[in-house]
C-alpha cells in the first residue's frame, strides 16, 4: 500500500500539521510500501492525479485541511482520503454548530454563546461584555468559534481581562465562541473506526500545571499525561460512550479525537473535536493508541488500508 | 484551554508521563528553549503565497550563481583534499589576510593575527559571550537589539540593560546615566554591544561624533565595547563611517561577515579582538568547534581573489536601495497612520504602529492575510516594544515589497477596527521569541 500524507498548508497550525505528518510518515515505514508528504499547494493536483498511491491521508490541521474545502476536493477528484468527508467535517469544524448538534443529540457541552466581532461594533461592547460575565459568571473561555491547537483561546477569570481575551480571539477569525469554563479531569478520548464498527481508545488524562495551551501541548514536561486516564471504571465508560455518541453523531469516520471534562457529577461535557487530531510526538491520539496496548504503525496501516479498499468515492 | 480538578471518588494511583524523561536533567536555562505559538505562526511565512518581511535574507539571486557553482566545483576537484580537511582553530591564514583588506575599507587597521574566524558572526557573538559572560552579569544594548544577540546573552543568562538611540544612534547621554546608575548599584558591566551601522532592527546609523563620545565614555567606566558589523558596506549614499574599532584597539571588540556582503550559506564570519581576548576566543572556538569549515574558507577566499566582490557590494546596494525606496513609498501611500525611519543602508525599517496596536498580538492576523514581519518585542530583553515591528525590504521583489505593505495595511485597519471596539490591544500571542529561527532573526 502507498499512502500520500497531505501535511502543512497555510492555516496557523501548519507547523503543528508538518510535524504530524512526519510522525505518521515514521510510524507507517515498515507497515507500508511507500510514504510521501506533500504540501497543500500548487503541486498537489498534480501529485493527486499521479496517482502514484492507494489512499491519500490528509492532516491538515486548521483552515482548508479540517474545514472540509481539502475533503472536498479529494471527492471531487474520486480520490480514496482517510478520514471524514466534507460535509460532516465542516459540521465538525463550527464550533457552534457543532455543539448545536450535541444539544440536539443529548450529549453534554458547556453553555455558550457565539458573537461575531460585527455585533460589538454594533451595539457597543461593554454592554455585552458584561451580559456575558451576567449570563456565565466567571471563568470563561474565549476561543476563535473555528481553528485548533489552542491557538487564540483565552481563560478568563476576571471581568476586566475580557477585553483583551476578544480582541486576541478575533485576531485568528470574525467570530468567537464563549463558553462557561467547566471544572473537572480533562480527557481525551480517541476513536477509531466508523459508525457502529468506531471503537474508542482508552481516554487519555491531561494534567496540566496551567491553562493547556500551545505551549503546554507542544513542549513535553508542562503536562502529566496519564494514559489510560486515572478513572474508575464507570467514569471510564461515561467518556468513552460520549466520545462514541459525537463521533457517530456527527458521522464522523475512520478517526477522531474528542476532547472532555468530567465533572464531579460524572457529567462528560465535550469540549472539542477533531477530524484530523494532531499526531506529533505530544499528541494525545498516539498516546491513546499505546494506552490500548497497540501498534501505533499497525493501527495507522488498518485505518489507511480500510480508507483505500472504499476505493474510488 | 481548561481548567483542572480532581473529580472525586475517581482513583488517583496511575503513574503520568510527561513525554521527555530528561526533562528535570535539563539545565535551567533550557527550559526557556520551547516550541511556542508564535514561532508557529512563521512556519507560513515560507510559503510562496506570504510575503515575508520578516526574515533579513540577502537577495542571493543577485549573485552569479554559475560561476560560484563552476569556483565550488574546481576547488573540491583542485583543492579538495584541503578544502574537505580539518583546519586551523584560528582560521585561514589566507583568508585572515584578506579579512584585513575588507577591513580597511572602514578603517580598520589590523593585523591577520588579530582575527578569528568564526561561522557566521554568530558565532562569534557566542564566544565573546562564552568567555565574558557569567549567569547575571550584565551587557548593555541598544533599544532595540538584533534578536538573535538578545538569543545569545539570554542562553548565557546575561542580563541585558537597553540604552534608548535616536535618529543618530545610540544616546550617549543615556549611556552615561545608565552605567552611572549600574555602577551606584555595584553592579559590573561587562560589555555594550552595539550595531553602529544600519541598524537591527532600528536601521539607523551611529553618528562620527557620538562613536567617539560613546567610546570616551566606555573607556571612562571600564566597559568593552563589541561592535557587531554587518551592514558597514551596505550604505547607499555615503563612504563607511569609521569603525568604532578604528578608534580603539584595547577597547572594542568587532565582528564582521560575510553574510551580507557575499552570502550567507557559507556562514563565514569573524572577530576582531585585543591580544589576550583573541587567544582564548580560539581556545573557545577550537572547544565548540575545533575549526571552522575549510571548504567555506575557501570559497571565500577564492571569491575574494577572483571575483569583483566589490562589485558586487555595490550591485546589492543599488538592489536594496530600489527595495528600501519600494517599501518607504509604499508605507507613505498606504499606512500613514504609522511612522517609521528611512534607513540610508542596510536591510530594515523600523515601523512604529498607531496608537493602541500591539505587533505581537496583530500577527496572526497577518498571517491570515499572507504578510509576515517580527514583532518589536523580539528586540528587547524585558518585553517592551509592541508598539513597533521590524520590516524587511532586504529579500523580496520591490513589486513583492509593494503588495506585502498594502497587505499589512489592510492589517492594521483591520486591527485598528477591533482595537477601537474594545478599547484595548489584545492578549499578545504566546510564547517569545527569545529563541529566534533563522527566518526571524
Amino acid at each position: 500500500m502507498d499512502i500520500l500524507i497531505l501535511a502543512g498548508g497555510l492555516s496557523h497550525e501548519r507547523d503543528v500539521s508538518i510535524r504530524s505528518g512526519r510522525r505518521v510518515q515514521e510510524a507507517l515505514r515498515d507497515h507500508a510500501n511507500a510514504v510521501t508528504v506533500q504540501d497543500v499547494d500548487t503541486s498537489l493536483i498534480p501529485a493527486l492525479r499521479s496517482g502514484d498511491y492507494s489512499v491519500v491521508w490528509p492532516l491538515l490541521h486548521g483552515a482548508s485541511g479540517e474545514d472540509g474545502s481539502l475533503q472536498a476536493l479529494l471527492e471531487l477528484l474520486d480520490i480514496p482520503f482517510v478520514g471524514t468527508e466534507s460535509k460532516p467535517a465542516r459540521v465538525a469544524w463550527t464550533k457552534p454548530v457543532a455543539k448545536a448538534v450535541f444539544s440536539r443529540m443529548g450529549i453534554a457541552t458547556p453553555e455558550y454563546v457565539t458573537l461575531p466581532q460585527s455585533l460589538f461594533r454594533e451595539v457597543g461592547a461593554e454592554q455585552v461584555l458584561d451580559a456575558i460575565a451576567a449570563k456565565f459568571g466567571l471563568p470563561v473561555v474565549v476561543k476563535p468559534a473555528q481553528g485548533g491547537s489552542a491557538l487564540g483561546v483565552s481563560l478568563v477569570r476576571q471581568r476586566d481581562d475580557l477585553a483583551r481575551a476578544m480582541v486576541h480571539c478575533f485576531a485568528y477569525g470574525d467570530v468567537a465562541l464563549i463558553e462557561r469554563a467547566v471544572i473537572g479531569t480533562e480527557v481525551a478520548v480517541s476513536v477509531v473506526g466508523t459508525g457502529d464498527d468506531a471503537r474508542a481508545l482508552p481516554a487519555v488524562e491531561i494534567a496540566c500545571d496551567g491553562p493547556y495551551d500551545y505551549d503546554a501541548r507542544y513542549n513535553a514536561g508542562r503536562v502529566e499525561y496519564f494514559a489510560p486516564a486515572r478513572l474508575d471504571a464507570d467514569a471510564a465508560a461515561i467518556v468513552s460512550s460520549a466520545a462514541l455518541a459525537v463521533h457517530r453523531a456527527l458521522d464522523l469516520r475512520d478517526l477522531s479525537r474528542v476532547d472532555m471534562i468530567l465533572e464531579s457529577d460524572g457529567t462528560a461535557q465535550v469540549i472539542d473535536i477533531n477530524i484530523a487530531p494532531g499526531m506529533t510526538e505530544t499528541s494525545l491520539f498516539p498516546q491513546a493508541v499505546e494506552a490500548a496496548g497497540l501498534d501505533l504503525g499497525e493501527v495507522y496501516r488498518e485505518i489507511a488500508a480500510h480508507a483505500a479498499s472504499r476505493g474510488r468515492v | 484551554m481548561r481548567m483542572n480538578d480532581s473529580t472525586p471518588g475517581v482513583p488517583r494511583t496511575a503513574e503520568g508521563t510527561r513525554l521527555d524523561p530528561w526533562f528535570d536533567s535539563y539545565a535551567a536555562r533550557a527550559h526557556n528553549m520551547r516550541a511556542s505559538e508564535i514561532r508557529a505562526l512563521f512556519a507560513v511565512a515560507s510559503r510562496p503565497e506570504v510575503v515575508s518581511l520578516a526574515g533579513g535574507m540577502p537577495f542571493i539571486g543577485g549573485l552569479p550563481l554559475a560561476d560560484i557553482g563552476e569556483m565550488m566545483r574546481r576547488i573540491i576537484v583542485e583543492r579538495g583534499e584541503v578544502a574537505l580537511q580539518y583546519g586551523s582553530g584560528q582560521g585561514d591564514v589566507d583568508l585572515r589576510e584578506q579579512i584585513v583588506t575588507v577591513m580597511a575599507l572602514e578603517g580598520i587597521v589590523a593585523h591577520p593575527d588579530d582575527i578569528v574566524v568564526t561561522t557566521g558572526s554568530q558565532q562569534a557573538l557566542d564566544l565573546v559571550t562564552t568567555i565574558f559572560i557569567d549567569p547575571g552579569d550584565v551587557v548593555v544594548a541598544e533599544a532595540p537589539s538584533y534578536v538573535g544577540a538578545l538569543g545569545v546573552f539570554r542562553a548565557h543568562e546575561a542580563d541585558v540593560v537597553h540604552v534608548d538611540m535616536d535618529g543618530d544612534g545610540l544616546i550617549p547621554e543615556a549611556l552615561e546615566t545608565t552605567l552611572a546608575g549600574l555602577a551606584s548599584q555595584g553592579r559590573r558591566v561587562k560589555f555594550l554591544y552595539t550595531v553602529p551601522n544600519f541598524h537591527n532592527p532600528g536601521g539607523v546609523t551611529m553618528s562620527l561624533e557620538r562613536r567617539l563620545r560613546v567610546l570616551e565614555i566606555c573607556q571612562r567606566y571600564g566597559v568593552l565595547v563589541l561592535e557587531d558589523n554587518p551592514y558597514g558596506l551596505l550604505g547607499f549614499d555615503h563612504e563607511p563611517l569609521p569603525a568604532l574599532r578604528s578608534m580603539s584597539e584595547e577597547g572594542v571588540i568587532y565582528l564582521g561577515s560575510f553574510s551580507k556582503t557575499f552570502a550567507p550559506g557559507f556562514r563565514v564570519g569573524w572577530a576582531v579582538a585585543p591580544h589576550a581576548v583573541r587567544e582564548k576566543l580560539v581556545l573557545a572556538s577550537e572547544a565548540a568547534i575545533l575549526s571552522p569549515s575549510n571548504a567555506s574558507q575557501l570559497a571565500i577566499s577564492t571569491y575574494l581573489d577572483h571575483f569583483d566582490w566589490q562589485g558586487q557590494i555595490k550591485s546589492f546596494r543599488e538592489q536594496y536601495r530600489e527595495r528600501r525606496n519600494a517599501m518607504i513609498s509604499a508605507l507613505e501611500e498606504s499606512i500613514p497612520a504609522a511612522s517609521w525611519n528611512v534607513p540610508e543602508g542596510g536591510f530594515y525599517v523600523w515601523l512604529k504602529l498607531p496608537p493602541g496596536l500591539d505587533s505581537k498580538s496583530m500577527l496572526p492576523r497577518a498571517v491570515t492575510a499572507r504578510v509576515a514581519y517580527v514583532p518589536g518585542t523580539a528586540f528587547y530583553y524585558d518585553g517592551q516594544g509592541a508598539d513597533h515591528l521590524r520590516l524587511s525590504y532586504c529579500y523580496p521583489t520591490p513589486e513583492r515589497i509593494r503588495e506585502g505593505v498594502r497587505r499589512l495595511a489592510t492589517v492594521i485597519d483591520a486591527e485598528m477596527e477591533t482595537v477601537n471596539i474594545f478599547g484595548t490591544s489584545g492578549d499578545a500571542v504566546g510564547g517569545t521569541v527569545e529563541f529566534p529561527s533563522p527566518d526571524m532573526a
